[in-house]
């Protein structure tokens, strides 16, 4: 299916849990969380660079940009976070790097 | 033409007096209303740790400052902050067009939801107490469990 494990979008805490236990230690990659745009699923129209608390989350410790295949950001807002990011490091909220 | 709106941030040494930023305060307006601008709105958010060293300094004073007006005024601004030795950092961001893209989506999907409900034959707008009751359970962030950079 085209959803991965074709579980209704990993909301399923209980489902998650039955399949779990047979399988776990081998390859825990089949049981992974379906990923969900933030800003799509909390509607969020406004990713502002002045917003350091919603940014925060998406820039790790080194200081990048955290990419799309790990945080499920969808594209459009992706593009957003990406301007927001750049913003914020012009002005000294958010580290250019840090190591 | 003189409608648009932009942000100005900028940064003074953390050792600034109220005075010094008032001073930097007085030439921005000076420039705004010679240039047939305004200022909306001007916050000042007082020292805060910088994420990085700028001109030897770990901290700064950040002023933020809504003006309306042209981009032509914008562009002396800029070169006024460039000059001042006062201010550390600055920035301009244009800000109304994208406010606008905001507002439209807002009201469109509000518009789309009352839509959908009237349908149902609901109220237009969420009643209390209706729905599911938010899962505190789900509200954690384990979004980036797996993070590896």
């Amino acid at each position: 299916m085209a959803f991965g494990q074709g579980r209704s979008g990993g909301r399923g805490r209980s489902g998650d849990k039955k399949g779990g236990d047979k399988a776990q230690g081998q390859r825990r990659t089949l049981f992974r969380r379906r990923k969900v745009c933030k800003f799509c699923a909390d509607k969020i129209d406004d990713i502002n660079y002045k917003d350091v608390k919603l940014i925060g989350p998406f820039v790790p410790e080194r200081g990048k940009v955290l990419p799309r295949r790990i945080s499920g950001t969808c594209a459009m807002h992706q593009r957003k976070l990406q301007t927001a990011i750049k913003r914020a490091r012009q002005i000294a909220l958010i580290p250019y790097v840090t190591d | 033409m003189a409608n648009r709106q932009y942000e100005l941030v900028y940064i003074l040494p953390p050792d600034s007096t109220e005075q010094q930023v008032a001073e930097v305060h007085e030439q921005l307006e000076g420039v705004v209303s010679r240039l047939n601008g305004t200022i909306d709105k001007t916050e000042n958010w007082g020292r805060k740790r910088l994420a990085y060293e700028i001109a030897h300094h770990k901290e700064g004073v950040y002023v933020l400052d809504v003006i309306s007006g042209g981009g032509e005024l914008m562009k002396e601004v800029d070169r006024r902050f460039r000059v001042l030795d006062q201010v550390i950092r600055h920035m301009i961001v244009r800000v109304d067009e994208e406010r606008k893209v905001v507002e439209r989506t807002r009201t469109k999907r509000q518009a789309e939801s009352e839509r959908r409900r009237v349908k149902r034959g609901l109220p237009p707008v969420r009643q209390p107490g209706e729905g599911r009751a938010t899962d505190l359970d789900d509200m954690d962030d384990d979004h980036f469990d797996q993070a590896e950079v």
